[in-house]
């Protein structure tokens, strides 16, 4: 009993010169979790859960048939589970292209011109809602990705060496930011993304509403920010290496909690 | 038209905390676009709350506002089971009015 006593004691101290010490991680630790109350990814996935059941597209049906790995119209748990291989398609899936093969597959829909389609318009908007409700569906989950077909194992590889890769004219590879602990840019906290950055860290807090510019950005599209913020040229939309990327950041972060849509400054 | 709001409301004590996202773009009419025309403004002028068809609080907005606005209030005497209504009124004269039950 003592001991408990003064173990709590010792907490206590200790959380009152945290207090006093409070740094600028803190700061805007305290300010996301004062937003968070209201995260407005909630008015996404209301559309997204909209989308998903409305009959659209030329042979006007709905995506609740929609395999997303665990059996057509299981969404709960599907997306700590992604990218993962698909036997019908042949190929190793984030969410974002094997919705893209749902809507061209179920609904008819061109999923060519759904991915050249800049983000924030026409059919790109209905992504943000989609990824949003998907995500928020295996929300506290922990991830998961599977690895025994081949094919992942091959693309787990490839999306190592693209994080490794160095190019552009600023000699930069996701390596550059994304490889050692605690290291930020200006306040913005970078995850190290060769192992487990912790709960909702990382591969697990996307897709994420950002205040800044009001927009709901899946993986897909943070990833085409780092490319561009590396001076690559941009990848396809659901291309295989943003694909493989997404399967080497999922590998790694193995165990950690999904926040997913989380809320970013 | 206009997405939904989400509205939560929870009592406590003889006081109910009331949480409401509204789903707008709060255009404040100075940012211009791509080909570099001003984009008109469009936020939101006015919200009302209504406790069981009753105005409790009334607002004037502008367009500080952020986009996909969140806003929080505390009604005095709201109990478990009273209906909170929330009507938003933007510069266009698009209305919208969404109502929730106090848990």
């Amino acid at each position: 009993m003592l001991k408990t006593l003064s173990l709590l004691a010792m907490a206590v101290l200790s959380t009152a010169a945290f207090a006093q010490q409070k740094s600028a991680a803190d700061g805007i630790a305290e300010y996301r979790a004062m937003l968070a109350d209201g995260n407005p990814a909630e008015l996404f996935e209301a559309r997204g859960e909209d989308l998903w059941k409305k009959k659209r597209g030329p042979k006007n049906a709905s995506l609740e048939q929609c395999d997303l790995g665990k059996g057509p119209g299981v969404v709960k748990g599907a997306f700590v589970e992604l990218p993962r291989w698909f036997a019908d398609t042949s190929k190793v899936q984030d969410l974002e292209s094997r919705l893209l093969t749902c809507m061209e597959t179920l609904q008819g829909l061109d999923a060519k011109a759904i991915a050249a389609t800049p983000f924030g318009k026409g059919e790109q908007v209905g992504m943000e809602g989609l990824t949003a409700w998907i995500s928020a569906e295996s929300k506290g989950m922990r991830f998961n990705l599977p690895q025994s077909h081949t094919q992942e194992k091959v693309t787990y590889e490839l999306g190592k060496r693209t994080f490794f890769y160095r190019a552009g004219p600023y000699d930069f590879s996701c390596a550059s930011c994304h490889a050692q602990a605690g290291k930020r840019i200006r306040l913005q906290d970078l995850p190290e993304l060769t192992k487990n950055p912790g709960d909702g860290v990382g591969f697990a807090a996307w897709p994420a509403y950002r205040v800044s510019s009001g927009e709901m950005w899946s993986m897909q599209r943070r990833l085409n920010d780092c490319y561009r913020q590396q001076r690559f040229p941009y990848p396809g939309y659901a291309s295989d290496v943003t694909v493989a990327l997404g399967v080497y950041m999922g590998v790694n972060a193995k165990g950690a909690q999904s926040v997913a849509p989380a809320l970013k400054r | 038209m206009s997405d939904p709001m989400r509205i939560r409301a929870q009592s406590a004590g003889d006081k109910a905390t009331v949480r409401v996202l509204m789903s707008h773009e709060m255009e404040t009419g100075l940012r211009k676009d791509g080909a570099g025309k001003i984009i008109p403004a469009w936020f939101i002028q006015e919200v009302a709350a209504q406790l069981n068809g009753k105005t409790v609080m009334t607002a004037q907005w502008g367009p500080a506002v952020s986009k996909n606005p969140f806003l929080q209030f505390s009604v005095k005497g709201a109990k478990a089971g009273d209906k909170i209504a929330i009507t938003w009124t933007d510069n266009k004269g698009d209305k919208r009015t969404d109502e929730a039950t106090v848990s």
